[in-house]
């Protein structure tokens, strides 16, 4: 049923398609950055894709072109999904990296968009009001991407400091050596506890 | 003297004033947690609205690259921590697909009951919450009374009250308990009557309807372009429901009504809420019945499944097995897929990318409340203060799944 | 109540004494009407709300009502994960709040930061506010933060500031062989070591 719609995005884009594929069930399209908006248009229009379900981005750090915009389309009365990729952004990602936005074709767009923003650092041109979503405004950097380390906070306070608090605040076991249960921990060699 | 007769124009009449500024802050009352709207005021009706959420953001994406497939569990059940049970099923299904493996029948009517429990705890505490927020505190201790029955039931087959990590690539984590389904029926009839209870309550009560009827309407239409799905789109009109369009586990074999509103106000949305619990104890009730009493629940696959304790201990197969799904995780082939589900508040999609190996490349998670939460500024512009109390209940924000 | 005894205090602490007739009165009578915030974020809430209801009532133990300013309220709940876009909200609230004030960290998350180790989760609400008693959990059973609580209330009346965690009252490992499980070697936690 939903191999029509590839057909159909092929017949009238043509080369804008790069590839396509219909793997798991998944109608999936790969297509030219430059025509996101357009070829996202013709879906809501032609294609009765009255739902943009998702729109978020992906990172393949080992390849050029390194961000991948993903849009999952759905039709209430159709009942059919599509999916919509288009790859940007060069190994570096120095630059700006920017695709089109879609959010003056389903407002719910808005979020989606801010969010992929955050996470990823996409710019989404004509985007009504581009800026964080999840992250503060003062986070520097875009989480998400692969070479953002997982566990480098930003702290927007400063900590307590262990004078202040008067006990070690690193993360230790709470109870002392003869204390609480045996198994699971190191055997201490003083009166410290300290998790390693 | 005599005073002076002044004839005023009706525009010189008002006193040239300021929008007030407020910060309805992310530290709130209400139980939704976490939350910021900035607010611009015209006396009490609100002219701009700025919501600002991620006051809960965990991480929840990043960490699960961090892990294996199997780790993700845990991750997945304090997303939509009311009903824990249908993120476990929404994931272990998505992971599923990607591996091509299908579950034994008896897991799929399991997942499908412990499911719908979840998904009445989401709907009694949604409404009782919102009941609270208005004033109502009773019906809220009845709504919680029914949920800890619930709770008790979980308690019971999966050893954790509220997240239990109970799903697993390919099965449970453990077969259905004996008197599984003797505790069920016991404790249908007790938590229907409880809603009830509090349904009367709330629905003879003038000033509740007159807080929630017409207030926060929006149109069908407005609510599918701003990607709505769930109990708060079928209140506005759209027959919407997952569990009927596109059906997954045995949910094309039970019969059951979605109810759908007409007006898309907080009425609608409650009283959808509701009608979803009668719906739900009809699919319970309908799956019990179904459900063969004995088979696996976990596929015998050892590519994804854990074996035996026993056979871990005494073989050298099973030890090697166990080995490699613990330290490097199951191996899922490569490609990407996604992966839909009827959550608590709506569509709730996985979209996976693996790279062949044990640690995901990408989880996403398409959480329902957070394009719900989107409508909320539209839904409370030009309304009164006061009305954003019960339209932000009635929509169900659960901090968890919007920050993600 | 009251077992002093029984609590666990962390290393280098020192109790304090209820050294006067008017202190010990001051204590009971602040340890049985304690106001509470309940600062909520996130899945701990679930089990607070179920801590309020009727099940396992909080009102019993004097700490039922909630006020949601800080100005009126003298035990702060952290429930639930607090990230870093939340830690300057917590830090307010907890310096609007007038002494004495205590503060509860509900659950793992707000105890060390939990399984949430990325780079934005405060790993810990001590490393924000100083914490007076941690009931770990994820979530805790609502019988885990009563204890919890009666433990803050022991404090509370011997003037103790030191904080202080709930522990299990049973070893596991001292059960026996329980439900089939294969039971490795149990090590005596006293009497092995010099």
């Amino acid at each position: 049923m939903s191999e029509r719609i590839l057909e159909t995005l092929k017949s009238r884009f043509g080369s804008a398609i790069f590839e396509t594929h219909s793997q798991f069930g998944d109608d999936t399209a790969v297509v030219d950055p430059a025509k996101w908006h357009e070829i996202m248009t013709f879906c809501r229009t032609e294609l009765e894709c009255d739902m943009l379900t998702d729109l978020c981005g992906v990172d393949y750090p080992e390849r050029e072109p390194r961000l991948e915009v993903v849009a999952h389309l759905y039709s209430i009365a159709k009942r059919h999904h599509v999916r919509l990729k288009a790859r940007i952004g060069d190994r570096e990602l120095e630059g700006d990296v920017e695709i089109d936005s879609v959010a003056n074709i389903w407002p719910t767009a808005n979020w989606l968009e801010r969010e992929t923003f955050d996470m990823f650092g996409i710019k989404f041109k004509g985007h009504p009001d581009l800026r964080r979503l999840l992250m503060y405004p003062e986070f520097v950097g875009h989480p998400l991407r692969k070479d953002y380390p997982a566990q480098k906070t930003q702290p927007l306070i400063e900590y307590r400091t262990e004078e202040e608090a008067g006990l070690p605040l690193d993360k230790q076991l709470p109870f002392g050596p003869d204390e609480g249960m045996s198994f699971g921990r190191k055997e201490f060699t003083s009166g410290e506890g300290e998790a390693s | 003297m005599e005073p002076i007769d002044l004839e005023l124009e009706e525009g010189e009449l008002e006193l040239p004033a300021e929008p007030m500024h407020l910060n309805m802050g992310p530290s709130h009352p209400a139980m939704h947690g976490t939350v910021r709207i900035v607010l611009e005021l015209t006396g009490e009706t609100i002219t701009k609205a700025d919501v600002q959420i991620g006051y809960l953001h965990r991480g929840f994406e990043k960490m699960c690259e961090r892990g294996t497939w199997a780790q993700v569990f845990p991750y997945a059940d304090r997303l939509n921590y009311v009903s824990p049970m249908l993120n476990n099923v929404g994931y272990a299904l998505a992971v599923e697909k990607l591996c091509g493996i299908e579950v034994p029948e008896r897991c799929m009517w399991y997942r499908m009951a412990l499911g719908e429990l979840a998904r009445i705890s989401d709907h009694l505490t949604c409404t009782g919450a919102m009941a609270m927020e208005l004033g109502a505190f009773t019906p809220f201790l009845w709504f919680i009374k029914a949920r800890e029955m619930l709770w008790d039931i979980m308690e019971e087959e999966t050893g954790a009250r509220l997240t239990h990590s109970f799903g697993r690539i390919g099965g449970m984590a453990s077969p259905p308990t004996a008197n599984f389904k003797a505790m069920c029926r016991e404790a249908l009839p007790k938590l229907i009557g409880l809603m009830e209870e509090g349904e009367k309550m709330l629905l003879k009560n003038r000033i509740f309807i007159d807080r929630l009827e017409n207030v926060g309407n929006i149109s069908g239409a407005d609510a599918i372009g701003l990607g709505w799905t769930g109990p708060c789109l079928r209140a506005s009109g759209v027959p919407y429901d997952v569990r009927k369009a596109h059906p997954y586990l045995k949910y094309d074999e039970v019969e059951f009504d979605v109810p759908v509103g007409t007006r898309g106000d907080n009425l609608d949305r409650f009283l959808v809420r509701l009608a979803e619990i009668r719906q739900t104890r009809r699919i319970i009730e309908q799956v019990l019945e179904r459900m063969p009493d004995e088979g696996p629940v976990s596929v015998d696959d050892p590519r994804v499944m854990l074996p035996e304790k026993k056979d871990v201990y005494t073989t050298i197969e099973g030890t090697i097995q166990h080995f490699k799904l613990i330290m490097e995780g199951a191996k899922v082939p490569k490609g990407e897929v996604y992966s839909y589900t009827e959550g608590g508040n709506g569509e709730l999609g996985f979209y996976l990318v693996s790279d062949g190996s044990g640690t995901p490349h990408r989880v996403r998670i398409r959480p329902p409340c957070f394009t719900i939460t989107q409508g909320l500024q539209k839904l409370i512009t030009n309304s009164m203060l006061s009305d954003i109390v019960p339209t932000f209940g009635s929509l169900n924000m659960i901090g968890g799944e919007c920050d993600h | 109540m009251g077992e002093v005894t029984r609590q666990v205090t962390l290393e280098g602490s020192q109790t304090g004494f209820a050294t006067t007739r008017l202190d010990a009165l001051l204590g009971w009578a602040r340890k049985y009407s304690l106001f509470q915030y309940p600062f909520v974020t996130a899945c701990c809430g679930m089990e607070f709300m179920a801590l309020a209801s009727p099940r396992f009532d909080m009102a019993r133990f004097g700490a039922e009502a909630p006020r949601f300013s800080p100005r009126q309220a003298d035990l702060l709940w952290v429930v639930g994960t607090i990230s870093q876009r939340q830690a300057p909200v917590l830090r307010r609230i907890y310096e609007q709040m007038m002494e004495p004030k205590w503060v509860l960290a509900f659950g793992t998350c707000a105890s060390s930061g939990g399984f949430y180790d990325n780079y934005t989760t405060v790993a810990g609400i001590d490393k924000i506010i100083p914490t007076d008693v941690y009931v770990p959990g994820c979530p805790p059973r609502p019988e885990a933060v009563i204890d919890g609580l009666l433990l803050l209330q022991d404090k509370i009346a011997t003037g103790d500031r030191t904080p202080g965690i709930i522990k299990p009252r049973e070893d596991p490992a001292s059960m026996g062989n329980v439900n089939g499980l294969v039971q490795l070697q149990k090590k005596s936690a006293k009497g092995d070591r010099p």
